[in-house]
């Protein structure tokens, strides 16, 4: 088939050329947006301290570990997580869990005696909630991760086993 | 010169200093919600009520600083450029009429600080100056981002000053005159009893290129090119930093205000009452004794009104424009300033001398 070739380039016009028009034109737009904002006070803005941006279920923000009716963490220390992650950000020591800390009986033998998540390395890709198979790791809807000092970039164990309602 | 005079002149020149300064913050204020109004956004609200205190707050910060002469500059023009830059406008605000006259313990005073016959020469004087911090900073800076940005700045005004000229020359041509006082009582009359007779109905050409030539002359948007943060980092004042950058950014706005009042003076009545204020002089004449002197007195203060609004009308153009029109290309600038203001404005000024010749009188 042969190509139809179509020019919809065309000469401006006479009103085009003199641009004083599309200049009115575009004043006028302002012109209308400036009486919205200032008489109207419409704006898009968030008024941010006071007024925070609703976040959908699925943002994937600072980690937590969930926890059991026994504040005890679900985690099971299986590196699942650690293997998984990308960014390899997640260090974990394993070890064994007392059994009078897991009233449960055999289900949680083991337990992580560090779980520390580098969160400057982190790249929140939420791998490591997918790859876990005790729903222990899991990140929450918290996006104010503003921190002061590297030191702070660290999530340990106390950190993450913090109490998180819903996602968080 | 009597003390009386003294006083008079130390008077107006505190009046006009005043508004013209203590306008720039509240310019820059209004620039900044300005923008943000038209874009949809909030703007500064956090400081003082409206967030009114935010310049305030700027201006502090920039006092603050460290005032650094980088070492390799030419420090005489490096210091001289943003004393001129703040000096030329004000220099030029002298000159405007800000009112007919006021009686004073039966003594005339006319409110113009400068009384003198060239006004208009003596204030395009001034404004031509302005093209000198660009040059200066930009040199004396060392540095080629900033004399590229001072080269363009100078390429610029030249081309627009030509067609600024000729807009001017075909208004004097009208007038008949130099004296600002004397081309506002022109423009007092009306056509019909209600158009007023202001310079832009009798030249409509010449205000459009003077309109738009100013706005080249005080480097506003959309020919802003001596500054442009993506190809020139920041323009002619890159190396400055604290109050020196602080006086650029203040003798923009006072460009502004210096701008705003030339447009009015020439092509929009400049004191001369808005129409309706002439009945509201005499409203308000009833109230008082009715001597001609207080009947004069409160005419000034409506005239000063006057042109306060005018000028005020002229500031939010300015913003207003700048938030609305993208910035012009260094060639479709050039073509704009030599291939269609200056030949537009040289018709015009033959026009204008023809028609008066022959038609007027
Ligand atoms: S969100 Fe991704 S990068 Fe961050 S810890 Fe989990 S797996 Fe690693
Ligand atoms: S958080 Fe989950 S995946 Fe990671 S070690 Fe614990 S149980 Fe395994």
């Amino acid at each position: 088939m042969a190509t139809k070739t179509v020019n919809v380039s065309k000469p401006y016009t006479w009103s085009e050329k003199i641009y004083l028009l599309a200049i009115v034109q575009g004043l006028l737009i302002t012109l209308k947006h400036f009486i919205n904002g200032f008489f109207l006070r419409k704006h898009n803005t968030i008024m941010y301290p006071e007024v925070r941006r609703e976040y959908s279920d699925r943002f994937r923000g600072a980690h937590f570990i969930s926890i059991d009716r026994n504040k005890t963490e679900n985690c099971t220390a299986c590196y699942l997580c650690q293997t998984v992650c990308p960014a390899e950000c997640i260090t974990i020591v394993a070890g064994e869990r007392e059994s009078a800390h897991n009233p449960d009986g055999v289900k949680k033998e083991k337990q992580p005696v560090k779980f520390d998540i580098d969160a400057l390395r982190c790249c929140f890709c939420g791998f490591c909630e997918e790859a876990c198979p005790k729903d222990a790791i899991k990140l929450s809807g918290k996006y104010e991760m503003a921190i002061t000092s590297r030191e702070e970039a660290k999530y340990d164990l106390v950190y993450l086993k913090r109490e998180v309602k819903g996602r968080g | 010169m009597t003390l009386f005079d003294f006083i008079q002149l130390f008077a107006k020149i505190a009046v006009v200093l005043g508004f013209a300064l203590t306008s720039v913050p509240f310019l820059v204020w209004f620039e900044r919600r300005g923008s943000a109004w038209m874009q949809g956004r909030v703007g500064p609200n956090r400081v003082g009520p409206f967030g009114l205190l935010q310049s305030v707050a700027d201006v502090l910060k920039l006092f603050t600083k460290e005032s650094f002469i980088p070492g390799h500059v030419n420090k005489f023009f490096y210091v001289l450029a943003p004393v001129i830059a703040l000096a030329a406008p004000v220099g030029a605000l002298m000159v405007i009429p800000f009112g007919s006259h006021v009686i004073v313990f039966g003594q005339k005073i006319v409110l113009q600080i400068a009384e003198i016959d060239s006004g208009l020469i003596f204030l395009l004087a001034f404004a031509g100056l302005e093209v000198y911090p660009v040059i200066l900073g930009g040199w004396a800076s060392h540095n080629k981002y900033t004399v590229l940005g001072s080269l363009r700045g100078s390429s610029q005004m030249v081309s627009y000053e030509i067609s600024m000229g000729m807009s001017i020359l075909s208004m004097l041509i009208i007038y008949g005159t130099f004296n600002l006082q004397e081309m506002v009582f022109w423009q007092s009359e009306k056509i019909f009893g209600f158009i007023p007779y202001w310079g832009v109905v009798v030249n409509p050409i010449g205000a459009l290129i003077f309109f738009i030539a100013i706005f080249a002359e005080t480097n506003r948007l959309p020919f802003d090119l001596p500054e442009g943060d993506s190809e020139i980092v920041g323009g002619y004042h890159i190396e400055y930093g604290a109050m020196k950058f602080g006086m650029f950014f203040l003798a923009e706005y006072v460009a502004m205000v210096m701008a705003s009042a030339l447009i009015s003076t020439m092509f929009f009545g400049g004191f001369g009452l808005l129409p309706g204020f002439a009945s509201l002089v005499e409203f308000v004449g009833t109230f008082t004794s009715g001597s001609p002197e207080t009947v004069q007195n409160i005419q000034a203060v409506f005239e000063f009104v006057s042109l306060l609004l005018k000028v005020g009308f002229f500031l939010f153009v300015f913003v207003w424009v700048r938030w609305t029109l993208p910035r012009f290309r260094f060639d479709q600038l050039m073509d704009l300033g030599w291939k269609i203001l200056f030949p537009l404005s040289f018709v015009n000024l033959i026009v204008i001398i023809l028609v008066s010749h022959f038609f007027v009188k």
